[in-house]
């Protein structure tokens, strides 16, 4: 029997990415048939209402990632505050309290690699505005594993910096402006 | 490499769960810049004074005093208070790691008045960061962080009182650490030494596949007086364990469980 194609998406970012994903996620394919999981860098607390302020914006379920959950398609999945979301190669997430990357806990670095190790060339990662270059080592392992590696386009990005590093440093594959991310997911 | 941790030291890392796991290895082959994996294998294999230094960085030792200020506050409302009725408190920090939580915790019971009938038993897989926890002695750029922490705990005495700058080191109280026994333990294979009413083992399980988890689960039971407590890490749960019936959530939101049956 042929496995079924596990796919991906992962979505990082930091300042200034907020706004973009509250745009995306309203334009999602309501049957959306693969997992979508994002890391944005946040502060630190416990209480956490940005799955709730998501989760107003789609009619997907978006949820924290719990640790040892199976990732499945349709859901939307968030890296909790202060520790790393880790991809298992049985499509199941870990989370891991080490040391920041990138002074960044969650680190896009570290979800990116991890993803990229587990689901191979099935996979697209995006990576937002932000301050900090958190993501673009991620993007070229995305890249060496054969997977799609896609950036904000740093024009129209409040901060521009991740997006430039992530051009610099990766052979990118798109460029996107804010309104064409949510169609390229509903189609990947 | 875990094998050969297994096969010639004893060390059993198979049940880790692995993208954390191939994380540390890949992170301890690029610090001491190894020209390649084979060395790096060969060293691990053939060094037995370099095994300290592969155990202390393949498990996580990241933690701070009063990491997540609600759970302690929740500590010292609801769990403290039922301590205070035994005439004499035995608490267990399994993965005591550098020992930040273990003083957070004698600072509690000192508080409380509750210190001087106290034993609180540290243990760690890792003999290194069982001596740093010994010392009690923390890096003093911490310390604003901690304060802030303390003061969210609830604490509301002068934090800065507890400890000693010197340099760029804050020193604990000696009292704090009379009342605390460090020991190696190994929750992988190593079994219950002890009775306690409170267990406290927070940010280990993320680390552990659900078997594992559910072996350790068992273990602390095994090692809980009757009503005695088990606190484990914000994101980590007895959800999938086959102990969960015997256990009941003390509060909401907070990861603090007590045994009733």
């Amino acid at each position: 029997m042929m496995d079924i194609k596990h796919k991906l998406i992962v979505i990082g970012g930091s300042a200034g990415s907020l706004e973009v994903i509250l745009q995306i996620l309203p334009a999602l394919n309501p049957n959306l048939n693969v997992p979508v999981i994002i890391v944005i860098h946040r502060r630190n607390s416990y209480k956490s209402l940005l799955a709730t302020l998501l989760s107003t914006k789609t009619g997907l379920k978006v949820k924290e990632a719990e640790e040892k959950e199976n990732i499945l398609p349709g859901n939307i999945y968030l890296a909790p505050a202060d520790y790393h979301l880790l991809i298992e190669k049985n499509f199941t997430f870990s989370l891991d309290l080490s040391e920041k990357v990138n002074y960044s806990r969650p680190s896009i670095d570290v979800t990116f690699e991890c993803a990229a190790e587990a689901y191979g060339s099935n996979i697209l990662c995006i990576l937002l505005s932000g301050a900090n270059s958190d993501g673009v080592e991620g993007l070229k392992t995305v890249k060496e594993n054969g997977g799609i590696a896609a950036i904000q386009d740093p024009a129209t990005a409040e901060v521009s910096f991740m997006p430039l590093q992530a051009l610099q440093h990766v052979a990118i594959d798109h460029i996107f402006k804010v309104a064409e991310i949510a169609h390229f997911i509903n189609n990947f | 490499m875990v094998n050969d941790l297994l096969e010639i030291y004893g060390y059993d890392f198979t049940d880790y769960s692995r993208a954390s796991l191939r994380r540390r290895i890949n992170r301890l082959y690029i610090l001491d810049k190894f020209p390649s994996f084979a060395e790096f294998r060969y060293k691990v294999k053939a060094d037995e004074d370099y095994l300290d230094r592969v155990i202390e960085e393949l498990t996580v030792n990241v933690t701070e005093m009063f990491r997540d200020p609600s759970f302690y506050k929740t500590l010292r409302e609801e769990v403290l208070p039922v301590l205070a009725t035994h005439p004499f408190i035995r608490i267990w920090h399994a993965g005591v790691s550098t020992g930040q939580e273990i003083y957070s915790m004698a600072m509690l019971l000192h508080e409380a008045n509750l210190l001087h009938k106290s034993l609180l038993y540290g243990t760690d897989i890792n003999p290194s960061v069982l001596g740093k926890a010994k010392k009690g002695i923390f890096p003093l750029d911490q310390m604003k962080q901690y304060s802030e922490n303390y003061i969210l705990s609830g604490g509301s005495s002068d934090f800065s009182t507890y400890y000693t700058a010197r340099y760029n080191q804050a020193i604990f109280s000696g009292f704090f650490g009379e009342k605390m026994i460090f020991s190696t333990h190994n929750l992988v294979s190593d079994r219950s030494f002890n009775e306690f009413q409170l267990i406290l083992c927070r940010n280990v399980l993320i680390y552990f596949d659900k078997g594992l988890q559910d072996r350790i689960l068992n273990l602390f039971d095994n090692s809980l007086e009757l009503f005695g407590f088990l606190a484990l890490g914000s994101k980590e749960t007895m959800k999938s364990s086959h102990v969960d019936k015997k256990f009941k959530l003390v509060m909401a939101n907070q990861k603090i469980w007590r045994k009733t049956v």
